[in-house]
């Protein structure tokens, strides 16, 4: 029992860490801060939600469960709204580059 | 997991005025909620604060990690005083929470999750790569503050989509779409949008809201 979940913890770690570094990639790769921010919420939200699965299974306290259960629900609670501030700063002050939009159904309003 | 943010942001909801406005720009102002009974406004609001103070405590709770009396006074008069000293716009929840409809909920919402992280990252690191994107608008069905946020909030998760900007009086969405390869894609990410916001409403709107959903969207833009 114990073993099943250090090594789905492992998994859940290694897997998170991955999606992080995509999501890293993505940051710095991506041409536009829109799309960017695509790089920044959901990669990364899965790769922090993996990372705490994984320490959850290596920990199992039920105290150390009610952190990290917290820290997922922020996450999950923030992050799109920290990127939707971010997008629409970038969008209003005209930090965005149109060229790579084939539909802007925003502009002019 | 996902259930319990939903509920715990129904009561402690952050997310502005009361909802069930509907009249749109020539209705009540904002934070105006003459138009419910008093009895029921007087009554919903002490409920609401109640579930706040609920949340608040259960939050402080799980900050220190263990239940004893100390903590739970603690976070009683901590929560008490951010609600005093930090008063929201009501939100009130007129709705039902329905636990099959929740459940499909938090299940799709886990997949799309996945799927999207799994795409995004795909993208990010195809070599030489380029993706283009778009902005488009999604008239939302059911305009409540809830339903706008929570549906704001779920499609920044889920695949290609980013909400821009919020036009809050008209009830739509403005929302970024990565990796755009033609019309359908748009079609196909507007349809998924409208799809959130009825699993949504299933899950924790009232029965009017439900009834809603089988109408058309409306595009209220003022110059489509």
């Amino acid at each position: 029992m114990g073993v099943l979940a250090d090594w789905l913890g492992a998994a859940c770690l290694t897997a998170g860490a991955l999606l992080s570094l995509a999501a890293g990639i993505g940051v710095l790769r991506f041409p536009d801060v829109l799309d960017r921010m695509h790089a920044a919420t959901k990669p990364q939200v899965l790769g922090v939600l993996l990372l705490l699965a994984g320490v959850a299974l290596r920990l199992r306290t039920p105290s150390d469960l009610g952190m990290l259960a917290l820290v997922v629900v922020f996450q999950l609670a923030t992050v799109p709204v920290a990127a939707q501030m971010v997008g629409r700063a970038a969008y209003r002050s005209g930090r965005v580059d149109r060229a790579l939009l084939d539909t802007d159904e925003l502009a002019g309003r | 997991m996902t259930a319990g943010r939903r509920s715990g942001r129904d009561g402690s909801g952050p997310a502005g005025p009361p909802p069930a406005r509907g009249a749109g720009p020539s209705g009540p102002p904002p934070g105006h909620d003459g138009a419910r009974p008093a009895a029921f406004r007087r009554g919903g609001r002490w409920r609401d604060q109640a579930l706040a103070l609920g949340w608040l405590v259960l939050t402080w709770l799980l900050l220190w990690g263990d239940v004893t009396w100390g903590n739970l006074l603690g976070g009683l008069v901590v929560g008490a005083a951010v609600l005093i000293f930090f008063p929201l716009p009501p939100v009130t929840f007129g709705g039902r929470l329905r636990p099959r409809a929740l459940l499909v909920l938090a299940v799709t919402f886990a997949g799309e999750l996945v799927s999207a992280s799994v795409r995004v990252a795909a993208i990010a690191v195809r070599p030489g790569y380029r993706p283009r994107g778009a902005i488009i608008a999604v008239p939302l069905r059911v305009r409540t503050d809830l339903n706008l946020a929570l549906t704001a909030e779920v499609i920044s998760l889920v695949p290609g989509t980013l909400i821009v900007e919020v036009d809050r009086d008209q009830g739509v969405l403005y929302a970024h779409v990565l990796d755009v390869r033609g019309p359908r894609d748009l079609t196909a990410s507007r349809d998924r949008i409208l799809a959130v916001e009825r699993r949504l409403v299933r899950a924790i709107g009232s029965p009017a809201e439900v009834r809603q959903l089988r109408t058309e969207p409306v595009d209220r833009r003022k110059n489509p």
